[in-house]
């Protein structure tokens, strides 16, 4: 099965932007290694489970207490941009 | 070379242990040695000159007080993708070129504790993604034993900074074989241990069921010291594993008496060429010598562990790297819309094995191919589990190749998909989870350089794996046999 | 008018519900309302490279006691899951949520009508999940379309969210606000939430839809998003039914789309249209690991839940007879309700204890701003006086006073009876002898009356009550003077 990537779509999915050159590219090295994952389609998994975690674990928790948080100067200083006491970032255009 | 630099993290801890020897001395004489040659090498993106001076200085004072330090003194280079409060830290990565990480991982912080002294933070694969270390966006590093070849990767300059005398323990991170392929191409020992024994928190995320923090050292015993200061529990990460910790650098033991080492047939090393195969088989028998019992066992899922492990880690990498979005830290390339914004920076921000694996890993999880890849490479995955399961009932011990050549030339793999091999015998351990090591065990190639023997435990058996590790490098030491290029 | 009764509405509901707890859902920053931006934010909540989350036991305590209030099932396992996509205000650019495996399934919610009745509406779902940052939109009109900018708060970010899902079984705006209603009482009476509109703890979003009456088919739904009030949704919801049986009505058709409802215009605007789906690939959070509930944890909690609304709602109307408004002031006041069943238990006359508590005490709760139970009227007290009034010891107006001086800490109603001599006279020989001597003292009255203005026998009794100095009975007052006058 040789596939086709939609690579635009899922560059877009992935906010990352491309030249038609990437483009193009990408699509021929993911192609290329997509025919090398299709093996996994020779697996018969039907009576195996998925792995949740390699190593069995449940219930990992933490009490309901507050611990010290960052200070808002150190916070404030890794911005790229900031505008007082907050992060500002260009227009949204539309909500999720 | 000052000889200072030369010696191991045991000898080094015990001498400045016992006043012998001041951490402010070694400390000087590695930093002299990172000036000498670290402009060849290119193992740090950032030296921690001051920061390594100030932390000995402590160290001693901490000696003078009559404390133990497991590491008293010992030079350590991290990884940059662990985070050290005030250090830059940057994944090897333009997106992250500039950040000053304000905390310290966990595991960094107990090396720090129990004495290790911080040289500087060591180049990477950008975010953890490569073989080689030629995917760094920030800087080249070189083999010691061959300047112009790979030190392999993604752990690449930890490891040759340990193999170039410029740190005694290089903090490294384990996904499909970033500690075990350098460090066999660097000829030191480099190990990963059981996925959970060593905290996530402070990693800079790559796959985050697959990513471990792991030693490189010049001996076993140097790596058995790190891993007991850094493993156990933290609760800050959820994955990490509850459980005591069975202190390894005491279970180092001379031979390998009674030991039942199994042999993977399917992991076929006539494939990899004459003297390749010779060397493996020569490795074998040194470890029959040692008393130990040779036994076939089968990984019948093992032709599939490339497809399984490049499905799941760039699924789990493309949503980790997804935070990598100009909003918060690192670079922002700016736009008309917050959206041009993100797809702005992520372009300028990401090398192009990056972007692959996120393209691949969004690709993976999108509707419609969720259960024919994700799902299908975690089936596939439990499968690998299954097979070492029943594999370690007929012994006690794994061997195997660390990786399928020696070091390479730079630019030497410019398909994707054959740099992509270079894990195949690494990536088994990794999908189930289990300690793992690569240690020195010979020379191939013209110019005859570095290989290493994998070896790989059950689950948690990190002392018996270190312990059998140990007899075997005692009785070869390969490491010693050839010199480096600095 | 017509045109309504052609069609029935079809509503859903979607909550998203802030948990009181002390810190974040992951992390241990604190979590409350308000405060300097920014200050309240670690690597884990502002995704810092490396940072990991640690599940807050208290918000999955929260979240299972709010099922079982419900009638939710609460499986046997439960996962977090990412749900993947790019926002400003989402730090990791994923939320850690829950896609199919929730903490609850299924359940209901018992609303009451203002005209006493009560109905159901089932819930498909609540899960556990993350609270987005908060940000502002500058250079317009505040909003985001036509904003030039915006500015982001992390102190919200990871703040632990329950996401409430209703099946369609709402039929108009005044049971979805009932229904909200009903929610709101029990996750405040659970403590899991003080679910304040205003503050952002509670945020919904309705489908609304219309079919013909009588039809079981589904119409296309329209998401109404930007409610901020109980009075909002009511009138949003209005707002949409009508346009949703204009566009019918007119020969349209209903688009499926998110509309935004605007308070000031009081009509509903397209946002965008439903098409553009977000793909979320979901995928299980490799970082956290499974719940595992077990039925000793259920039990334990399940003893946690305190009686709830329904109950005693139902034991309000149906038993001791109160209307709607009255049952729904005492169970929104739990203590009130509390001391409100114990005056009843005391005096064995719910009507009255409603009649006091709902009157005259609450009044003077309200002017002397002291609670009603915590004031020094205890309910034996007010059962005695209670057994005054019907006995006819003392008639309304004493009564009232009473109730005055009680509050103001005179102690028993019967004391103070008997002490002042206050109790109603119906010694018929002793009202006789008063209307005589009123009756002469007021000829030109008496002659009124006996003209045809017969309301002066309300100024005649008024005037006995007042010779009596208030006691004496005013029913039989005025049959008295009736017998004497005709």
């Amino acid at each position: 099965m040789s596939e086709k990537i939609d690579v635009r779509y899922v560059a877009k999915l992935a906010r990352i932007a491309l030249s038609e050159e990437e483009v193009a590219r990408f699509g021929e090295q993911l192609g290329n290694l997509l025919e090398h994952v299709n093996v996994l389609s020779e697996l018969d998994t039907a009576a195996v489970p998925a792995t949740a975690q390699v190593v069995e674990s449940r219930n990992v928790e933490r009490p309901d207490d507050v611990l010290p948080c960052l200070d808002r100067e150190t916070v404030l200083a890794m911005a790229p941009q900031r505008q007082g006491g907050f992060f500002r970032v260009p227009r949204i255009i539309a909500e999720p | 070379m000052n000889e200072l630099v030369r010696r191991s993290a045991a000898e080094i801890a015990r001498d400045v242990g016992a006043k012998r020897l001041s951490a402010r001395e070694v400390t000087e004489a590695v930093l002299a040695r990172v000036d000498e040659v670290d402009d060849k090498l290119g193992c740090y993106l950032t030296r921690l000159n001051e920061l390594a001076r100030s932390s000995a200085q402590r160290v001693d004072e901490r000696i003078a007080a009559g404390e133990t330090l497991p590491l008293a003194g010992v030079p350590v280079a991290v990884k940059d993708n662990m985070c050290l409060t005030g250090t830059r830290t940057t994944a090897g990565s333009k997106i992250l070129e500039n950040w000053i990480a304000p905390y310290t991982a966990t595991a960094v912080q107990r090396i720090l504790d129990a004495g290790g002294v911080p040289i500087g933070k060591t180049n990477l694969d950008e975010f953890a993604m490569g073989s080689s270390c030629e995917n760094s966006a920030l800087g080249v590093t070189r083999n010691p034993y061959d300047l112009g070849r790979v030190p392999g990767g993604s752990s690449g300059g930890s490891a040759a900074a340990v193999g170039g005398y410029e740190a005694a323990i290089g903090l490294g991170s384990d996904t499909g074989g970033s500690i075990r392929e350098p460090g066999a191409f660097c000829n030191v020992v480099g190990f990963k241990p059981t996925y959970g024994r060593v905290s996530r928190y402070g990693l800079i995320a790559f796959a985050s069921s697959l990513d471990q923090i792991g030693p490189l050292a010049r001996t076993v015993e140097d790596a058995a010291l790190a891993y007991d200061a850094m493993a156990g529990h933290d609760p800050m990460d959820s994955t990490s594993i509850d459980r005591p910790v069975e202190l390894t650098a005491i279970a180092l033991r001379g031979d390998l008496k009674g030991v039942k080492i199994g042999i993977v047939k399917e992991f076929v090393t006539a494939k990899l060429g004459q003297e390749i195969d010779a060397l493996y088989r020569r490795a074998y028998s040194e470890l029959a010598a040692l008393g130990a019992e040779l036994v076939d066992v089968s990984l019948p899922t093992a032709d599939y562990g490339l497809a399984t492990y490049y499905l799941i880690a760039p699924a789990e990498c493309s949503s980790n790297l997804a935070r990598f979005d100009g909003v918060r830290y690192g670079l922002r390339v700016d736009g008309d819309d917050v959206g041009q914004m993100y797809e702005n920076t992520r372009a300028a921000g990401f090398g192009p094995e990056v972007k692959r694996r996120i393209l691949i890993g969004t690709y993976a999880l999108s509707s419609g191919y969720y259960d024919a890849y994700y799902v299908k490479a975690q089936k596939a995955r439990t499968m690998f589990a299954q097979d070492f399961r029943k594999a370690f009932e007929r012994c006690d011990l794994i061997a195997a190749p660390a990786a399928s050549s020696p070091p390479f030339e730079f630019n030497s793999k410019s398909d994707p998909y054959s740099m992509y091999m270079m894990d195949y015998y690494t990536i088994p351990m990794s999908l189930a989870g289990l300690p793992a090591l690569s240690v020195p065990c010979g020379y191939a190639g013209s110019p005859q350089l570095p290989m290493g023997l994998q070896l790989c435990g059950p689950l948690f058996q990190e002392a018996k794996l270190l312990g059998a590790a140990h007899a075997y490098e005692q009785a070869t030491k390969y490491a010693t046999k050839v010199a480096v290029a600095v | 008018m017509i045109a309504r009764a052609k069609y029935e509405a079809v509503i859903g509901i979607e909550c998203h519900v802030e948990l009181t707890t002390r810190s974040k859902m992951f992390c241990g920053c604190a979590n409350e309302f308000g405060g300097e931006p920014n200050t309240k934010v670690c690597p884990v909540c502002l995704a810092l490279p490396g940072a990991l989350p640690v599940a807050n036991k208290e918000a999955i305590e929260h979240m299972i006691r709010a099922g079982l209030a419900f009638g939710a099932k609460i499986p046997e396992f439960s996962k977090f899951d990412r749900k993947n996509y790019f926002y400003p205000d989402m730090p990791k650019d994923y939320q850690i949520s829950q896609y199919d495996m929730p903490l609850t399934l299924g359940g209901s919610v018992r609303y009451w009508l203002d005209d006493g009745t009560s109905k159901e509406c089932r819930l498909t779902r609540i899960h556990l999940e993350e609270d987005t940052g908060k940000s502002v939109h500058a250079g317009g009109d505040g909003r985001i379309a036509g904003s030039a900018y915006s500015l982001i708060d992390f102190n919200r970010a990871g703040v632990p969210l329950m996401e409430c899902v209703s099946e369609p079984d709402l039929r108009s705006a005044e049971e979805a606000v009932a229904y909200l209603e009903a929610l709101k009482r029990t996750f405040v009476l659970l403590g899991v939430s003080d679910v304040k509109m205003e503050e952002g703890s509670l945020r919904c979003d309705a489908n609304v839809s219309i079919r013909p009456a009588g039809s079981n088919e589904l119409g296309t739904k329209a998401e109404i998003k930007n409610m901020n009030s109980f009075r909002s949704v009511f009138r949003a919801i209005e707002s949409e039914i009508a346009r949703q049986i204009d566009v019918l009505e007119s020969g349209g058709r209903v688009v499926q789309e998110t509309r935004g409802w605007d308070e000031s215009q009081g009509v509903t605007h397209s946002m965008r249209s439903k098409e553009e789906a977000h793909d979320y690939r979901y995928f299980p959070d490799p970082d956290l690991v499974p719940l595992e509930i077990d039925t000793a944890l259920i039990d334990r909690l399940r003893k946690t839940i305190p009686a709830l609304p329904t109950e005693r709602f139902e034991r309000y109307l149906h038993e001791y007879e109160l209307d709607p408004k009255q049952a729904t002031q005492l169970i929104d006041n739990l203590p009130l309700a509390r001391y409100f069943d114990e005056c009843v238990a005391a005096s064995g006359n719910a009507k009255q204890c409603t009649n006091f508590v709902l009157g005259d005490l609450s009044r003077l709760a309200n002017e002397t701003s002291i609670a009603v139970y915590a004031s020094p009227v205890t309910p034996a007290l007010l059962a005695e006086l209670i057994g005054l009034v019907e006995t006819k010891t003392v008639n309304s107006k004493i009564a009232k006073e009473l109730v005055e001086r009680m509050w103001a800490g005179e102690g028993s109603p019967k004391a103070i009876v008997e002490k002042e001599g206050l109790a109603q006279t119906s010694d018929t020989g002793e009202i006789e002898r008063l209307i005589a001597d009123v009756l002469s003292a007021n000829e030109k009255a008496v002659a009124d009356y006996k003209s045809g203005k017969t309301n002066i026998l309300g100024f005649l009794t008024g005037q006995v009550m007042k010779a009596s100095r208030g006691k004496a009975n005013p029913a039989l007052v005025t049959e008295l003077l009736r017998k004497r006058l005709d």
